[in-house]
């Protein structure tokens, strides 16, 4: 089981409006059942990545021109998102895109689009019993909902729709400690119960490798470094750039310039 | 005061009119945001394949209403594919263009078919759905107008508050790229709304046809009149739809009967760019959220 | 002498005045030149009395387009009322010219200045609207002209419409089509250069800053408001100026032309010629225009063949449905417009052979 790879990026670049190229040569592979992280400063290229995977880049005017991306060993690249989306990839855009005049419940109807005409009662069910919160809020229209709710909500939207793979893009961006904590105990909670695939991109390193099984780390449009969640986060570079603790705090100076020294070397 | 009753009466039946016309419009606007100058157009093909169907080729009248809306749903998916299609992403006033030059090249279709003359059709309501109240009367037609109104904005309420195809084309309206990521098939929805908006036009154009005849010039200048409607209450709401119409339906009957009859074409305009002065959204719009 | 510039190979300006300048080389200039003496000295002895009518058609109709492309095409602001701020022109100049005496030479102007007013009464609902709320608005304005035009019979006489004396300029009778010719040529050349000199001042810059994105234009300090209705008055002052000239050369005008469907058809010239392009906006009205009179001649010949073959069917409502589809595979096809084409078709000869 733990074997099965799910997806499998093979050298892909990507290129928006025909001139601005924004993944050089990115390869990852997702196994089944696996939570698989990916970490980076802004505009590395994460987000890009998910939406190579997910077909939502032709909106944008973006497309993968060279390699290949491979879903259960059929290629998907530059497929369209209705396409893709059936196949059971869902995306969970970043930044928590809601439906504002529906309520909750029409939101997390819209999530049934993928298997139009079935039946959706048990999913709903599913989805109040991971977010109870939203139980109470299934009236209210989406638009007047706190971001807590607002990204339980998009997760339980994607949820609806039976993802086989299932892209979060930031789930924590703009949320309050606590509630991150819970939004990741949840993930966490989905994929061993459902045996949902899972990729998160987050800047919250820290929460992402608790959670996760194998990590990459991203930047300027290349994979710089993968491994083991657990060895990600030994790792004397990642623990500096992106958990924020440094070994110690006393030769911090000199400790700067080689940590420029290191920085460079990855890009 | 009869007069000034059935000018009521007048005025909120026109209105019902005006607001079933409108339904259309506002069915296209909702889902791509597209502003449909070819909507007379729509209703005239409708009520003129109603008139082929039912006064020439002598079909019973429930078969050739049921063929006509068949015929105008297919027509608004054809239309959405072969022409609308193509301009996803286009400036605003290119759609506009568009959609201008398709309302030209169906009345010159339609005239050259069925020529400049107003056509009828073989009676066919009911008497009995005319009412009498004193000195007030309300023909049959009227009647016919306020039931179908009545039922098709139950019909529509119903379809977009509970159906998942109603859900899924609000999402779209909403947040586009959201719906895309959840697999929401954004041109299926976008062609289903331009066939049920060809529908709903057929509908009204069949209407007003029984009402005032059926003649292209006629109908393509109603069609122009669903505009003030539409945005007196607001471009995207069909309950809005609806008052707007009565709101215009009242204005032109009022104006005609007390101050006069010229005036009564062009006041529907005046009050419009009042009220957008003030409201500039309509009275029942969404605001629309900008930011830089 | 100067040197002579000619197109140097890659993007060598070295300052802003270089790349505001209009001709980027000595053969752009020449060029045009060329055309503006072959247009004054030749068009006007070859042609036909028919063909010269449809140039001067052209020439008053291009300069209206000139002033709705600016309006459009650079500020962003749509409007379906041109048609009808052209009616406006046309009628103040003829009310002037028969009611107020005015001679043709001051008429012209002020029928422009009238309209420009007008013109910016319908640009005040631009102050809260935008996109297709303004677009409606200015619907409204052009019906609403129309109604003046046609219900205020003691000053533009109704439906019966009103007849203009012939113009005379400088003791010179302008009543035939040849004097016309220069006239309106004198003025088409005179008016876009205006035009295309005022895009590239301040001006023309903060109307393009409006139309690129309008809250930003503001944050930027340019006073949105105020610019567009600038805009909409110098897109109505041509306008106007071009109905005036109209009213003047057909010598009797009625309400009747300046409907919606005038209005619309500026707006498909300058979407054929391309948006945001002066040459284009002239482009596009020859093309319509031409499009308009092969149109009559063809159903006109075809009606004759009906006629005489006894097949009596009306084959006038196809003309609207060729012009429709003209349109629609244009927008379709090319939305960028004839401006466009020409620049491909341009480059493709200079670049000859080798495309890159």
């Amino acid at each position: 089981m733990q074997d099965n790879i799910r997806l499998l990026i093979n050298n892909i670049s990507v290129v928006y409006s025909d001139v601005i190229q924004v993944l050089k040569g990115v390869s990852l592979t997702i196994r089944e059942g696996q939570v698989v992280s990916l970490l980076g400063s802004n505009g590395a290229g994460k987000s890009t990545t998910l939406k190579a995977i997910s077909g939502l880049l032709k909106p944008e005017n973006g497309k993968v021109t060279e390699g290949s991306i491979e879903y259960d060993g059929k290629p998907v690249q530059n497929s369209s998102p209705e396409e893709i989306t059936r196949k059971g990839i869902i995306q969970v855009l970043e930044g928590r895109q809601e439906f504002k005049y529906l309520t909750v419940e029409e939101n997390l109807r819209v999530g049934t689009a993928t298997r139009w005409g079935k039946p959706y009662q048990k999913d709903l069910e599913l989805v109040y019993g991971y977010f109870p919160a939203l139980l109470a809020r299934k009236k209210a229209m989406a638009g007047y909902c706190s971001g807590g709710e607002l990204q339980m909500l998009v997760i339980g939207r994607a949820l609806m729709a039976h993802p086989k793979l299932l892209l979060l893009d930031e789930p924590s961006l703009g949320l309050a400690p606590i509630l991150v904590k819970e939004i990741f105990q949840i993930i966490r909670r989905i994929n061993q119960e459902q045996g949902t695939t899972l990729m998160v991109v987050e800047q919250n390193a820290n929460m992402a490798l608790q959670i996760a099984h194998y990590g990459y780390v991203m930047e300027n449009g290349k994979i710089v470094m993968e491994s083991g969640a657990e060895d990600l986060r030994e790792n004397p570079d990642v623990k500096e750039f992106y958990l924020g603790t440094a070994a110690s705090g006393a030769l911090k100076s000199y400790k700067n310039v080689k940590a420029y020294k290191r920085r460079k070397r990855w890009l | 005061m009869d007069f000034f009753l059935q000018l009521l009466v007048n005025g909120i039946s026109l209105g019902f009119l005006y607001a079933l016309s409108a339904l259309g419009f506002v069915m296209i606007f909702k889902s791509s945001s597209v502003l449909n100058f070819a909507h007379g157009e729509l209703m005239a093909i409708g009520a003129f394949l109603f008139l082929a169907l039912s006064a020439w080729a002598d079909l019973p009248i429930v078969l050739a209403f049921a063929l006509t809306l068949i015929g105008s749903f297919t027509l608004g998916f054809i239309l959405e594919k072969f022409f609308l299609r193509p301009l996803i992403g286009e400036a605003l006033i290119q759609v506009i263009m568009l959609t201008l030059g398709l309302a030209l090249m169906f009345r010159g279709l339609l005239l050259f078919i069925f020529g400049g003359d107003i056509h009828d059709y073989p009676k066919f309501l009911p008497e009995a759905l005319s009412m009498q109240w004193g000195a007030i009367q309300i023909p049959a037609v009227y009647v016919a107008a306020f039931i179908i109104g009545i039922l098709f904005l139950i019909l529509f309420g119903l379809f977009f508050k509970y159906s998942s195809q109603g859900i899924y084309m609000r999402s779209v309206a909403d947040n586009q790229p959201a719906a895309l990521s959840l697999g929401v098939h954004v041109r299926r929805v976008f062609a289903l709304s331009w066939a049920i908006a060809a529908l709903v036009c057929a509908m009204s154009g069949i209407v007003l046809g029984i009402i005032n005849g059926i003649n292209v010039h006629e109908l393509s200048s109603i069609g122009l009149k669903v505009f003030p409607v539409v945005i007196l209450g607001g471009l995207d709401s069909i309950g809005g739809a609806i008052l707007g119409g009565v709101i215009i339906g009242l204005l032109e009957t009022f104006t005609g009967g007390y101050i006069s009859t010229s005036l009564r074409e062009i006041i529907p305009y005046i009050v419009l760019i009042f009220i957008l002065m003030v409201k500039p959204y309509g009275l029942f719009g969404l605001v629309e959220i900008e930011r830089v | 002498m100067r040197k002579l510039q000619f197109h140097p190979c890659g993007s060598f300006k070295t300052s802003y005045q270089q790349d505001l300048n209009i001709f980027s080389t000595d053969f752009g200039r020449l060029w045009m030149g060329i055309s503006i003496v072959l247009l004054f000295g030749v068009v006007p002895f070859i042609s036909s009395a028919y063909i010269l009518y449809v140039v001067n058609n052209i020439g008053i109709y291009a300069i209206a387009a000139v002033g709705l492309n600016l309006l459009i095409g650079f500020t962003g602001q749509i409007s379906l009322g041109h048609g009808a701020f052209f009616g406006v022109g046309a009628y103040a100049a003829a009310i002037l010219a028969t009611k107020g005496g005015f001679p043709f030479f001051l008429a012209v102007p002020i029928a422009g200045v009238v309209s420009a007013a007008v013109g910016m009464v319908f640009g005040l609902p631009s102050a809260r609207l935008k996109h297709l709320y303004l677009c409606i608005a200015t619907l409204a304005g052009q019906f609403i002209i129309e109604y003046v035009l046609v219900q205020w019979e003691g000053l533009t006489g109704g439906a019966q419409g009103i007849f203009v004396p012939s113009a005379t300029l400088f003791g010179i009778n302008l009543g035939n089509d040849r004097a016309f010719f220069y006239v309106i040529f004198g003025c088409f050349v005179l008016m876009t250069w205006i035009a295309v000199n005022l895009i590239r001042t301040r001006i023309g810059r903060a109307f393009i800053a409006i139309r690129d994105n309008d809250r930003a234009a503001e944050g930027m300090g340019i006073p949105v408001f105020p610019y567009k209705l600038l805009s909409f008055a110098i897109s109505s002052f041509y306008a106007g100026f071009a109905g005036a000239l109209f009213a003047f050369y057909t010598m009797s005008i009625t309400p009747e032309p300046f409907n919606l469907w005038l209005s619309i058809q500026y707006i498909a010239m300058i979407i054929i010629g391309g948006l945001g392009s002066i040459p284009g906006s002239v482009f596009g009205v020859i093309f319509i225009v031409t499009l308009n009179e092969v149109l009559s001649h063809a159903t006109e010949y075809l009606m004759n063949v009906g006629v005489s073959t006894g097949v009596a069917i009306t084959i006038a409502p196809l003309r609207e449905f060729v012009y429709g589809l003209a349109i629609v595979l244009f927008i379709i096809f090319e939305p960028k417009g004839l401006a466009e084409v020409w620049r491909i078709v341009r480059s493709n000869f200079r670049l000859w052979p080798f495309s890159y």
